[in-house]
């Protein structure tokens, strides 16, 4: 056993570490605190236009879409090595990551060469509108309507938590098509354009005070037949291609988020009841060692996938345990820090200790990481239906007209 | 990358898996049970011995086949899955004690016989009022040690013993032949396994090796058990899951319910933390990694949550059925109890790990 890449691996390392020394010199430091959408969006497209020109965009895509046809490795290795440079992350992670996949397997060839070069070059900005109000959870039970009039659909309805539609040019809509029928059978997946008349995005003000998400309101959208992906009633179905891909992007703890090390250092610093350092009390020496557990069982547990994949083996189903871990982790040690340190971890602003206010930070981020992409409700239930094997919930709604169903 | 069992470890856990699913499981457990029941199963020891179970990890200059600590795992997993009634575990972690710390002329005595199986090993280091490996009152007088030991698994089927008392240097371990010792059997929690009270009387005894070699087997020993109590606990969560998807109430099977359901999916996460840290440990073990204290305290813990978890909700998921006597649940609530008294608590291998992660960061400051 051993953590070392494969010799092409290791090749392949190279010359990505290489190409970023010679090309990722200005993203050596943090960007500036602060920064207004539209700089961050041109430092993004200047970014994903020079890896393109390079050859690093849609790595494991097949050629014939203007991907590298490369193995999932090779994206790791990538991705590793671009972590270690402040380059700006995010803008194209849901397009490329899972919109464009699915118009490529789903579109027709005009449409595919409409749009996926744009968008891999990073000329057009996308995002993924699938969850409502009344639908999070229980995705199919949305209720975004989209009407046929001759060759186009007409759209009406709200989406939410859309990350970057107000920095997107087009999206991937889920809509009901057919309230008549059950309802995982009446929807369709369409291409909208996120300027067109009728839409309208308002940013979400989340408990965290930032603003990452967006409402979508559509309000007589039109839509041309030609942007459907996949047949009509087909929609559950090709969601779930979507869907297949977000599970690809592994969920590990997040880079900035406080983990053993800071509870080690608190604990120094602060008193025990019994006014000794809290370092030796038996608690904060538990909760150290928990939380080492949690966090380093989940890297390597991501390795085991890792070695899987570099084998060209399919990972086992191990992996699918990692955000419902690190998200609860994560709210855990921040709580038990932030009681450690009594009224110093309360305060807040301009007089709270950067460390403490890093953890007041991942106490609040970690609230919303526990629902984000699957709760961690929803994901045990996939660990045990998909996993261990266990039948499925009553869905009482299943099988009857969506527009007949009545809560049970 | 290559974070995996090797081929040849994962054919002879396939091999081992497939053997004691037939002769071993809750059937021969019950029968093992029972107060006049023999010690151990002698014709399945005979059997394991004949596949080279117990040579795996004896170098060929012994008679063994020098094979790596995975495959000792591998066979320590499925020994755990299925309760078998042999000193499979007891033999593997003496083992591990002779080949990292035994002199030439030690493992010449005594690794020939363990390998053909005619020597069966235990390991001692627990004592009336002893909490962790590290507080041991066994005393020794240069070529004897005096004390009391127990409870100590196998003892009654086994002919040396790998003792811990405290040396000049602190605890470390010793060989203690039990041909004429004073033993006797001593009543625990686990109705199958047998553990014994051995009482040293300024009994004659060799060290093996030093006090940090003695450190360094708790490591391998810790990270060998991990994967014992693993076994144990996947077979506890397999009966649940079974037990989930036929039992019906209220019109459903229970495992639809999200009541019952979390709990299996927080079983399984359980155990893949603790197979995570567990094979952490294998590689550090194979490769002499400097994290291997660290590592092998974690998979201790992990593997003790996993198994506790899943060998008490195993019982609380079957309801009624699960308290009774007749229930197999009981087996696995047990084997936790003994499994926990085989290295030392819980609580003591987190304050290792986190000992660890401090000496760490001391070095690197």
């Amino acid at each position: 056993m051993d953590f070392n890449d494969a010799p092409q691996e290791a090749e392949f390392r190279a010359v990505v570490r290489a190409w970023l020394n010679e090309n990722a010199t200005e993203y050596r430091d943090p960007p500036p605190e602060g920064m207004k959408l539209p700089e961050f969006i041109a430092r993004s497209k200047a970014w994903q236009a020079k890896k393109h020109a390079a050859g690093y965009t849609g790595i494991t895509w097949p050629k014939m879409f203007g991907g590298q046809g490369l193995t999932p490795m090779h994206s790791i290795i990538y991705g590793q090595e671009e972590s270690r440079w402040h380059v700006p992350q995010g803008l194209y992670s849901i397009g490329l990551g899972m919109c464009i996949p699915t118009v490529f397997t789903h579109g027709n060839p005009e449409v595919v060469q409409r749009y996926v070069p744009k968008a891999l070059l990073g000329e057009e900005v996308w995002c993924q509108l699938f969850s409502e109000p009344a639908a999070g959870s229980d995705l199919a039970g949305i209720r975004t309507k989209a009407v046929r009039e001759g060759d186009e659909w007409v759209i009406d309805g709200q989406k939410v938590w859309t990350s970057f539609a107000h920095a997107s040019d087009f999206g991937i809509v889920v809509c009901r098509t057919d309230p008549n029928m059950p309802k995982h059978k009446g929807l369709t997946m369409f291409i909208v354009n996120m300027k067109a008349p009728g839409v309208t995005v308002k940013g979400i003000k989340q408990m965290s005070g930032g603003s990452d998400f967006n409402e979508v309101f559509f309000d007589g959208v039109r839509v041309n037949d030609s942007h459907r992906l996949g047949a009509v009633g087909d929609g559950w179905k090709v969601a779930l291609t979507t869907l297949m891909h977000e599970r690809l992007a592994v969920g590990g703890k997040p880079r900035y988020a406080p983990g053993y090390e800071t509870l080690m250092k608190l604990a120094k610093g602060v008193e025990a009841p019994d006014g000794s350092p809290a370092i030796g009390a038996s608690d904060v020496r538990q909760k150290i060692a928990q939380t080492y557990i949690n966090d380093q069982g989940i890297k390597l547990t991501q390795m085991r996938a890792l070695s899987a994949l570099s084998k060209g083996q399919v990972p086992g189903p191990e992996q699918s345990i990692s955000k419902v871990v690190v998200a609860k982790t994560m709210q855990d040690l921040a709580s038990f820090a932030l009681d450690l340190s009594g009224g110093d971890g309360f305060v807040a602003g301009a007089d709270a200790d950067p460390e403490l206010a890093k953890l007041q930070g991942s106490y609040i981020g970690s609230a919303g990481l526990r629902i984000a992409g699957g709760t961690d409700e929803i994901l045990r239930n996939i660990i045990a239906e998909r996993v261990l094997g266990l039948p499925g919930d009553m869905r009482p709604d299943k099988d009857t007209p969506f527009n007949q169903s009545v809560p049970a | 990358m290559n974070f995996d069992f090797s081929d040849e470890a994962k054919e002879l856990g396939e091999q081992a898996r497939k053997l004691l699913a037939e002769k071993a499981g809750t059937g021969p457990a019950r029968k093992a049970m029972a107060a006049d029941a023999a010690a151990m199963d002698a014709a399945l020891w005979k059997e394991i011995a004949e596949l080279g179970w117990t040579a795996a990890r004896v170098p060929e200059a012994h008679g063994g086949l020098g094979l790596t600590v995975e495959e000792v795992a591998q066979l320590a997993e499925a020994a755990g899955g299925s309760l078998a009634h042999v000193p499979l575990v007891s033999t593997l972690l003496a083992t591990e004690a002779l080949v990292l710390a035994g002199t030439e002329a030690q493992q010449a005595k005594w690794l020939p016989g363990i390998a053909s199986g005619e020597i069966i090993a235990c390991v001692a280091w627990s004592e009336p009022g002893a909490v962790s490996p590290a507080t041991v009152k066994t005393v020794s007088s240069g070529s004897a040690l005096t004390g009391v030991k127990q409870p100590v698994a196998d003892l009654a089927v086994a002919h040396v013993a790998i003792v811990a008392a405290a040396g000049a240097d602190g605890p470390q371990l010793y060989i203690v032949d039990l041909k004429g010792a004073q033993t006797a059997a001593v009543e625990t929690v686990d109705l199958v396994r047998r553990h014994g009270k051995l009482t040293l009387d300024n009994t004659p005894a060799e060290a093996l090796g030093n006090a940090g070699d003695y450190q360094d087997w708790l490591d391998r020993a810790a990270v060998i058990l991990a994967y014992e109590a693993i076994g144990t606990a996947g077979a506890a969560m397999a009966m649940t899951v079974d037990y989930a998807k036929t039992r019906v109430a209220f019109g459903q099977k229970i495992g639809r319910y999200q009541a019952v359901k979390h709990k299996c999916a927080d079983m399984y996460i359980k155990l893949e933390l603790a197979r995570a840290h567990a094979l952490h440990g294998l590689a550090m073990i194979g490769t002499n990694g400097a994290e291997l204290r660290q590592v092998a305290a974690a998979a201790r813990v992990a593997s003790l949550d996993a198994l506790a978890y899943c060998a008490e909700e195993n019982v609380q998921l079957h309801g009624g059925i699960g308290f009774t006597w007749e229930s197999d649940c009981q087996f696995y609530y047990r084997r936790n109890r003994a499994l926990v008294a085989a290295l030392g608590p819980r609580g003591w291998w987190a304050d290792r790990l986190v000992r660890a992660l401090e000496q760490r960061n001391s070095a690197a400051a």
